[in-house]
């Protein structure tokens, strides 16, 4: 008999008598949740990739913080290169009374010279591509600025000392990077209207940009001349791997995802486990009869193989239909940060989820399974013999086996792999350490109760083992809501909260010398305490005592991170009120009329990370010049005052006649909103930042990140519901035994009714009360331990996980369940017999 | 006249099995001889060893001591799947609790031992369809054909386990108790169909009773005491 053969009908009857069901909606599940992340994933690469060369709308850009010189794009174009400026800095447009941070970019007649600008007339409207640049006068814009501003087109706004007409919606710019975590919207000018608008000195922070196209060889030569004459803080950018930072955080952000699709892998592994055992116990008498009437072990075991196959690869295939719409719940919640205009997925999802629908078969319906070929042939005569009982031992090791090939698969990390497993063991086994004790109570409390709670309560107790697994199968989905609901609602409220009523909530930047005083006056006028205006010099570090300094030196990323950019330096005086010198000594104040040599006070935390020591001069390029000078102090800051405060700080003679803008920050009431126009009207080349409606903001996007891992872990939910399923289907035959047996000696139906409600609603209190303690516990943990933040117990949090926990399990349980009892007391006896 | 086929023998056959009180000993080396299309009986109390015997004798189970003889192939010399092999269209069972497979419906009960044994191409899977259908007719539930083994009476998947056990044309038929589950009525037309199929098959038959009425109708009679076999009247 051909196995294929044997197998395909052992699988559509199988099916038809519904042994599959179980297994499939397991499976299926599994299969859905890996893919739903994996197709959505898989769009946000292709949308990264889809930029591919227009990332930087050029073959190579010249990045630097000052003017590239002109001799720089006179050898580019003596080599045949066509070349594009771009000026790119942060403002603040004023329309009316309203005002909102804005990301200006001003570009030449030539830009771009890769890729295509395109534009829309209005919300809805086509997009049509940008024949020209800006002229004079004009802005194209972001339409989310029309939105928050509530402005249209055709109106004007001012920017800095100019007023724009806004003219078109920008739908997509080649380099912009995507529609990636923006939180300031675009703004388009042209170059020559830079000046006009007065936002841009010497000091300001601006980047500028030379984009260069031309023949790939010419690119090459170019680049290989230009490199070597570049200033410090100006670099190369090359097409090839001028991938954006938050490409490395979309990764991140993507592998967390699938691994919280693994959890659902996890409980409905359970689910597998459970489903592939009571379809060995089912199976066990057709087994034995097909080996009585001729069939070989080798032959059943290829069949059980193949029928397992076939099975996966149809379940898995299905599994990856669901998860195809399931990722469009992803997109939906996450369309700030993606935007909606995702290129299709490409087919590799669908590998990754028939490749983990197939492991999770392997790892925990296999071995059971396989044992069903070694059902004796004697099981015809003697209804003891069965199939050998899967050790405990290899049954755990294969499903363990799965479980860590699958993760360190998602994972692509060893060492993050190795975190995940260690957390997910240690959860399990709090959780199951927990469940068991609660299962425990619940039998004792049993002994001391009467009526439908004795009937329910004793249920739950006699049978252990499943209550403790549907207890922790469930409470692991549940668990894993709490705990985004403690972040997202208790622990960023906390943090909001903890900052005290006048903390400063502007800040002003890029304040010219001549309006420092001025300004002080405005503030004066208004009854507004700043927490003082501050120069800022922009300086790049280049020494460290007798080492010189390049990002290459450092192998952690945010020491690399301080060595690329430029510092804000600053000179004072005195030292602020909230800056404690912890290592050293400050030097006097002017006043005192001694002559105060050159030195650096440093901010202790940046001293640590770039291992500077009290003595190591420190070098920096200041406006093409170099300044030194050692370090005589260490401060510690406190950074979450919210005033101004800088890493790196000298006494006013060294730095005083180097060029620079002022910042200050100053709290203001939400009755006075009214004077941030004035002050803009005022102050034109200001830059306001509103730090709490950027805290609202990032606040925002923080919560979609975890909506949509919140949508990712419903699936676990669901499994766990499917664990519970497979706890009842498994028990089942037992309970009909039971109900059997107390229908005989009088029990009414409307009491056994009641007793599955007291059970079931039992065991779904205590998954929830197991799952909000597990919860609490580790936002205390995280709040007092990691965050140092005053945590506060959520009742809300108690009332939904268990009551709400309690409420579905009993309701889902009870139905699952009652049905299957509802018989005449003799064909329930005769059933289970 | 020609010596009749012995289809299955059993030299000093015995079965120990070790319990809680120590070793105990089920068969006690007995001897047996079934001919080609010869009806025996073995006769006993519940809990004689009758059902072991029958175990050894189909290959089912492996005894402790002895010699059993299948369809001429010395079942030592065998291991399980060699068993299993030797049984497939050779050796027809019905059993007291009928053991249908409830996922499959009446045919495709009938149709198992044939797919077990059919060829691999397309023309062995038609005859095999169509010799099951026969089947059915002839135990008369072709019209059940569609239906599952809880939508039947206990009759009705006793006929059905009969017509899987003949649907092979087996050499043998080892019967267990069939009528154990029915009622007389039911019983006694089941084994009125189980003996026509057999006078019109020609197959042998080994039927475990404790019913000493239903013994008679067979061509041999043994009694089964104390792990001994003893020819009875």
């Amino acid at each position: 008999m051909n196995a294929w053969r044997l197998s395909l009908r052992l699988l559509r009857r199988d099916w038809r008598s519904g042994e599959l069901y179980l297994l499939s909606a397991a499976l299926v599940l599994t299969v859905a949740a890996i893919t739903a992340v994996g197709f959505f994933t898989d769009r946000i690469e292709g949308a990264m990739q889809r930029q591919g060369g227009e990332l930087i709308a050029a073959d190579l850009a010249i990045d630097a913080r000052d003017p590239i010189a002109d001799a720089i794009s006179q050898e580019a174009q003596r080599r045949g290169l066509r070349s594009a400026r771009t000026l790119t800095f942060r403002s603040v447009v004023l329309v009316g009374d309203e005002s909102q941070l804005v990301q200006v970019k001003a570009v030449d007649a030539a830009y771009p010279l890769r890729g295509e600008l395109r534009l829309k007339d209005r919300f809805s409207g086509p997009e049509r591509p940008a024949e020209a640049t800006p002229n004079p006068g004009q802005a194209w814009v972001e339409a989310r600025l029309l939105s928050v501003l509530g402005a249209s087109l055709g109106d004007s706004v001012q920017l800095g000392e100019q007023r724009f007409t806004l003219e078109a919606l920008v739908a997509y710019e080649p380099d912009r990077g995507g529609n990636f975590f923006q939180i300031a919207p675009r703004v388009m000018i042209a170059m020559d209207d830079v000046a006009a608008t007065g936002l841009v000195t010497e000091a300001s922070r601006v980047r500028h940009r030379l984009l260069l196209s031309g023949d790939i060889a010419a690119i090459e030569d170019f680049a290989a001349w230009v490199k070597p004459r570049l200033p410090a803080n100006a670099g190369l950018v090359d097409a090839r791997d001028a991938r954006p930072e938050f490409e490395s955080a979309v990764d991140r952000a993507s592998r967390f995802l699938h691994l919280a699709a693994l959890t659902t892998l996890l409980v409905a592994g359970a689910a597998i486990a459970l489903a592939s055992r009571r379809m060995v116990e089912r199976q066990t008498d057709a087994v034995a009869i097909m080996r009585c009437l001729g069939a070989p072990r080798h032959l059943l075991t290829r069949v059980f193989v193949l029928r397992l196959l076939m099975f996966g690869l149809l379940a898995s295939l299905a599994g990856c239909l669901v998860g195809y719409f399931g990722q469009q719940g992803l997109i939906a919640l996450l369309h700030d940060w993606f935007g909606a205009d995702l290129p299709p997925a490409s087919w590799k999802p669908v590998g990754v989820g028939i490749g983990t629908g197939m492991i999770a078969l392997a790892g925990f319906a296999l071995p059971p399974l396989l044992q069903l070929a070694r059902v004796p042939p004697l099981r015809v005569l003697r209804r003891d013999l069965g199939a050998p009982r899967l050790s405990v031992a290899i049954a755990a090791g294969a499903a363990a086996a799965a479980l860590v090939l699958l993760v360190l698969w998602q994972a692509g990390d060893l060492e993050l792999a190795g975190k995940l497993l260690a957390g997910v063991a240690a959860a399990v086994s709090a959780l199951l350490a927990l469940g068991a004790l609660l299962v425990w109570l619940a039998g004792l409390a049993a002994t001391h109760s009467r009526g439908v709670w004795r009937l329910g309560l004793a249920g739950l107790a006699r049978r252990p083992a499943a209550s403790i697994l549907q207890i922790v199968g469930f409470g692991l989905g549940i668990l894993a809501l709490l705990m985004l609901a403690v972040v997202r609602l208790d622990l960023l409220s906390s943090w909001q909260e903890t900052l005290p009523a006048q903390t400063p909530d502007r800040f002003l930047i890029n304040i010219q010398p001549q309006e420092v005083e001025p300004l002080g006056a405005f503030f004066a006028a208004n009854d507004i305490r700043s927490s003082g205006i501050y120069p800022m010099i922009r300086g790049r570090l280049t020494g460290i005592g007798d080492e010189s300094v390049s990002p290459e030196d450092f192998d952690e990323p945010r020491a690399r991170r301080l060595a690329e950019r430029e510092f804000n330096l600053s000179f004072a005086d005195r030292a602020q009120s909230d800056n404690e010198v912890v290592a050293g000594a400050w030097w006097p104040n002017a006043e005192a009329g001694t002559d105060i040599r050159p030195q650096f006070s440093v901010e202790e935390g940046l001293a640590e990370t770039l291992g500077i020591d009290i003595g190591d001069e420190l070098r920096f390029l200041v406006a093409g010049r170099e300044v030194a000078a050692p370090v005589t102090s260490l401060r510690r800051v406190q950074w979450d005052s919210f005033n101004v405060n800088f890493f790196v700080i000298s006494p006013p003679a060294l730095l005083r006649d180097e060029p620079a803008t002022y910042v200050t920050s100053f709290h203001l009431p939400q009755d006075r909103e009214a004077l941030v126009p004035e002050l803009l009207r005022a102050f034109p080349s200001l830059t306001l930042i509103d730090v709490g409606t950027l805290l609202r903001q990032v606040r925002g996007i923080i919560e979609q990140g975890i909506r949509a891992v919140e949508y990712v872990f419903a699936f676990t939910l669901a499994a766990g519901l499917l664990v519970m399923y497979a706890g009842i289907q498994a028990s089942l035959s037992v309970r009909r035994g039971e109900h059997g047996v107390l229908r005989t000696l009088g029990a009414e139906r409307g009491t056994l009714l009641r007793s599955l409600m007291v059970e079931f609603t039992s065991v779904g209190l205590l998954a929830g009360l197991t799952a909000s303690l597990f919860a609490e516990v580790t936002g205390w943990m995280l709040a007092q331990e990691l965050l140092g933040l005053p945590f506060a117990w959520n009742p809300w949090l108690w009332v939904f996980g268990v009551l709400g926990s309690g409420l579905l399990i009993g309701l889902a349980g009870t139905l699952g369940t009652y049905g299957a009892l509802v018989r005449p007391p003799l064909a329930a006896l005769r059933a289970a017999g | 006249m020609s010596t009749p086929e012995i289809l299955c023998r059993a030299e000093r056959l015995a079965k120990h099995v070790n319990g809680p009180g120590g070793r105990l000993t089920i068969l006690r080396a007995l001897d047996l001889r079934i001919d080609a299309g010869e009806a025996v009986a073995i006769v006993g109390a519940s809990g004689s060893g009758k059902s072991t015997l029958l175990g050894l004798l189909a290959g089912l189970d492996e005894a402790s001591d002895g010699e059993v003889e299948l369809c001429g192939e010395p079942l030592s010399a065998l291991d399980e799947d060699g068993r299993a092999a030797l049984r497939g269209g050779r050796v027809g069972f019905v059993f007291q609790s009928f053991q249908l497979l409830p996922t499959l419906t009446a045919l495709e009960n009938v149709l198992l031992p044939l797919e077990l044994t059919a060829g691999d191409n397309g023309a062995g899977a038609r005859d095999a369809k169509s010799r099951a259908q026969e089947a059915l007719e002839r135990v008369g539930l072709s019209a059940r054909a569609g239906h599952y083994p809880r939508q039947l009476s206990g009759g009705e998947q006793q006929r059905v386990a009969i017509a899987r056990a003949f649907a092979p044309g087996p050499r043998i038929l080892f019967a267990d108790e069939p009528t154990g589950n029915l009622d007389q009525g039911t019983g006694a037309r089941i084994i009125d169909l189980l003996f026509a199929l057999r006078a019109d098959s020609g197959a042998a038959l080994v039927l475990v009773t404790h019913d000493s009425a239903l013994a008679q109708r067979c061509d041999r009679r043994l009694g089964m005491q104390d792990g001994h076999l003893e020819a009875l009247l």
